[in-house]
């Protein structure tokens, strides 16, 4: 402390050092440390072909996957993990100088506003046709990768599963008064109503929006927080995406739950199937790489590697859905393509409107 | 000057870039003002800083007053114990509360756990002040026949408050910037608004205006601080030789009473949220820790936040040192400029450094310095307080005589006010390291690829709900920031008391202030 700048000088390389320390003893052979410390000089030489991906999906759930990638095909893969919207949100802001060759987010309202503001590329050949059309935009610039449900969470020990509603227009039945839980804010309830607007007209989801909130609906931030909310017994219904229940059953054991999923009846908007989805950047140094990797997404191997790891519906045909969940045909959700679900301000503007946001 | 100038030009910078968001958007932007749900977001805000700020203060106080002008037991522990609070996460004590608390919800309880967290930003430099304070002042008052209720009213308050106010100006800019806290319990505040007009519609003209909004808020708090700071310097103490007030002899009830107080707060800013996450890192099924990925996010929070706390330092000193030779309205509005990017959400700082990187320095983006940057402009305004005080409490006369004896402007500094004002300074420093810990979306954005930080790994397990998995990082995080929080608690132990009082003969100071390291946490 007698020699503060010299002090203040030994930090700045101590630091340095240590941060070449950092992310070298976790996971994937996708990096190595040093390239991670100076990512400005690694993008411009050695590292040039590895395929710089943007994604929205947890490093949890998905870096084993990239490993997997870079081991089959030994094309190295650089992930940025951050929020869904988020990263969009900075992809925007970055346009073409955006660093970023892949897009991986965890909802069609992202990648709709990805496309809108230009940053989508054409998929590759193979990849622009292999999940059901409902499941991709419809200029052939995103696809779907995996499936995830809206379902009903309810709360086992106050409400028998034949009690459920099989309809979310029973939600708003005064039998439910304060005893549904809902993540407004949340970006898959946003795309369920954007989904419930265009299959039951704007008045009806008003209306049924309205609903709710006179039948004192209660507010959550997140899915989770909702799903733990209703296993404390807090709320008695909430509406969830169908793999929080199975996170959960992963962290705690599924015998030491008091909450439940049931699935709404196909047709009702409430059976929703939304998508975690993919595109190729229009600044993207790297197309090829990136397209190669969407295209090893859609792969089946890889399909049945999300079912038994994610949980989520497989979108390419002849994989099968995880266990305990309805097939994906018997859901027969909305009968509408998720590239209609573009929509998202007026969605906002009507959550406003009722005061949910 | 100069340099000051720039390094607020520096801070300022995300203002620009909502400038330019901004007048881009034309009309549309301030159609976005005039939504109903606009003025519910203010009032909302405005009750939340109100909130915090009197949560905190109430929390302070008591704690303060027990530490420094009693005998009460443990005194030594319960200075550090009572700096720790500093190094828990808001969204950490938020997640941890609603874990055992699953009805928590609204205002009150967003407010409960935010001043839980702050309260030390007030209590360290009360405690510097009541200890540092000339005794003579209180006799004086007593002897003049006021009783010991009007002595703490006309005597102690208003010596004491400037520093309370410091600290207060930090934790009301911190209720208006947090995001984490206010959306576990749904509190329609200004960060909520903003974070969801980005993820919902990708809007980034309403999220600029709702900011600049913000900013203007940010600003007034600045100003109502300033005011209260300029009109204390009413009171000055003249030369001659300070002496610490004598510590008043609790009684054995006021001992229990003092005692019960203090556990109490321990028990609600410590114990609860680390034994509800060591509760979820029990029950959880997933426990396996992985060291190494463990060990790079610590080498990565310590490396990015030390970098970090550099360049701002590096920012806050001309502009600590400017406010504290010069008052006018100029260098007012300066110190003020500097405070513009404390007051914002780091989503927005983040948003505007990913545009202004790209746009200036290109292949700084996403490095370590782009990311030590906006630790920076972030957080300079928590070193900018510590500067002023400490370099206030120095004479300027020093300087001049270096300089008349032939150094130059930067050596005689260095030589002389640096110094002496270097705890202070460094004090400073090390809660912007601590802020910079906890700090999560901005790094997110800027971060090189592949970095890992504890907050950010902390975060990823939180995204999928694996609660336990992110205990063992949020337990190193909290237990990597109480270095920085212990280390400014444990100089308070040291300072004995009237040292402070000595350093002030020179009566070019306001306050009785405060050379010492601890107080530079004042703002």
């Amino acid at each position: 402390m007698r020699h503060p700048v010299r002090l203040l000088a030994a930090l700045v390389p101590a630091s340095l050092v240590l941060a070449a320390c950092s992310g070298s003893g976790s996971e994937s052979a996708t990096e190595s440390a040093p390239a991670a410390a100076t990512s400005a000089a690694a993008t411009s030489d050695g590292a040039s072909d590895a395929v710089v991906v943007y994604s929205g999906r947890s490093e949890d759930l998905v870096a084993p996957l990239f490993a997997e990638f870079t081991t089959q095909t030994g094309i190295p893969v650089e992930v940025r993990y951050g929020d869904t919207a988020e990263l969009a949100a900075q992809l925007i802001e970055e346009g073409d100088a955006s660093p970023a060759d892949l897009y991986f987010g965890q909802d069609a309202g992202a990648l709709g506003a990805l496309d809108a503001a230009g940053m989508c590329a054409p998929l590759p050949a193979g990849a622009a046709d292999a999940v059901p059309a409902i499941y991709r935009s419809a200029d052939g610039t995103w696809t779907g990768i995996t499936g995830r449900a809206r379902v009903i969470a309810y709360d086992s020990t106050q409400v028998a599963a034949e009690d459920v509603p099989t309809s979310i227009f029973d939600l708003t039945d005064p039998t439910w008064k304060g005893q549904v839980a809902i993540a407004p804010t949340n970006g898959s309830f946003q795309a369920f109503i954007t989904a419930m607007r265009v299959s039951q007209g704007d008045d009806a989801t008003r209306a049924w929006l309205q609903g709710l909130v006179d039948n004192d609906v209660q507010i959550f931030e997140k899915n989770s927080l909702i799903r733990d909310a209703v296993d404390a017994g807090q709320v008695q219904l909430g509406l969830i995406n169908h793999y929080y229940w199975y996170e959960k059953a992963a962290e705690v054991g599924a015998d030491n739950m008091n909450v439940q999923i049931a699935f709404a009846k196909p047709g009702d908007p409430g059976a929703l199937v939304n998508v975690a989805g993919a595109c190729v950047l229009t600044p993207a140094g790297n197309a090829e790489g990136a397209g190669a990797l969407l295209s090893w997404m859609l792969e089946p191997s890889t399909q049945e590697w999300f079912v038994e790891n994610t949980w989520e519906y497989p979108l390419v045909e002849g994989v099968s859905s995880p266990e305990g969940v309805p097939a994906l045909v018997d859901l027969q959700g909305p009968d509408i393509s998720l590239a209609e679900l573009e929509d998202l301000p007026g969605t906002l503007a009507m959550l406003q409107e009722v005061g949910l946001t | 000057m100069g340099a000051a100038v720039v390094a607020v030009a520096v801070m300022a910078l995300p203002l620009v870039y909502l400038l330019v968001r901004v007048l881009g958007a034309g009309d549309s932007a301030w159609s976005a003002l005039w939504r109903t749900k606009t003025l519910d977001t203010v009032l909302t805000t405005i009750v939340l800083v109100l909130l915090v700020v009197i949560g905190a203060l109430i929390l302070a106080a008591p704690t303060a007053w027990l530490l420094s002008r009693t005998d009460i037991p443990l005194r030594g522990p319960f200075l550090v114990l009572m700096a720790l609070p500093l190094a828990v996460p808001s969204y950490v004590a938020a997640y941890a509360w609603i874990a055992i608390f699953p009805g928590m919800s609204g205002i009150f309880a967003a407010a409960l756990v935010m001043a839980l967290c702050t309260f030390p930003y007030v209590s360290i430099p009360l405690v510097a002040v009541l200890r540092g304070m000339d005794a003579g002042q209180e006799e004086a008052a007593r002897s003049l026949g006021l009783g010991p209720a009007a002595v703490v009213r006309r005597v102690v308050v208003p010596m004491a408050w400037p520093a309370a106010a410091a600290g207060l100006l930090l934790v009301a800019l911190y209720s208006i910037a947090e995001f984490g806290t206010v959306a576990i319990f749904r509190v329609d505040a200004f960060t909520r608004v903003i974070y969801a007009s980005y993820r919902a519609s990708f809007d980034r003209t309403t999220a600029a205006v709702l900011a600049i909004l913000l900013v203007v808020l940010a600003l007034a708090l600045v100003a109502a601080e300033a005011r209260m700071r300029g009109r204390a310097s009413r009171w000055r103490i003249g030369s001659g030789t300070g002496r610490p007030a004598p510590l008043s002899t609790l009684s054995r009830r006021g001992r229990v009473l003092g005692l019960g107080w203090l556990c109490l707060v321990t028990l609600l800013a410590l114990v609860v949220p680390l034994g509800s996450i060591g509760y979820q890192l029990l029950v959880s099924q997933r426990r396996e820790i992985d060291a190494g990925a463990l060990a790079g996010a610590v080498a990565g929070s310590i490396s990015s936040a030390t970098l970090g706390a550099v360049v701002a330092l590096l920012l806050a000193i001309p502009v600590g040192v400017l406010a504290a030779r010069y008052t006018g309205r100029w260098v007012r509005s300066l110190e003020a400029g500097a405070f513009l990017g404390h007051g914002l959400p780091g989503v927005v700082v983040g948003l505007s450094l990913v545009f202004l990187t790209l746009a200036v320095v290109p292949a700084a983006y996403q490095t370590l310095a782009a990311l030590a940057f906006a630790y920076a402009v972030l957080f300079a305004p928590k070193a900018i307080g510590a500067t002023r005080t400490s370099v206030a409490a120095v004479p300027p006369e020093l300087e001049s005589v270096a300089r008349s004896l032939g150094r130059g402007p930067i050596h005689a500094w260095w030589t002389t006010t640096g110094r002496i004002a270097w705890p202070g300074i460094a004090a400073g420093g090390l809660l912007v390291l601590l802020t910079a810990m906890k700090e999560l979306p901005a790094t997110l954005m800027l971060r090189p690829t592949g970095f890992e930080t504890l907050a950010t790994r902390l975060w990823s397990r939180t995204e999928v709900g694996a609660f336990g998995a992110a205990a063992p990082y949020a337990l190193a995080l909290i237990a990597l920031a109480a270095i920085p929080a212990w280390l400014m608690g444990r100089w308070l132990t040291r300072l004995s008391p009237g040292s402070v009082a000595e350093n002030v003969e020179w009566d070019s100071v306001s306050v009785p202030a405060v050379t010492t390291p601890a107080a530079g946490s004042k703002a």
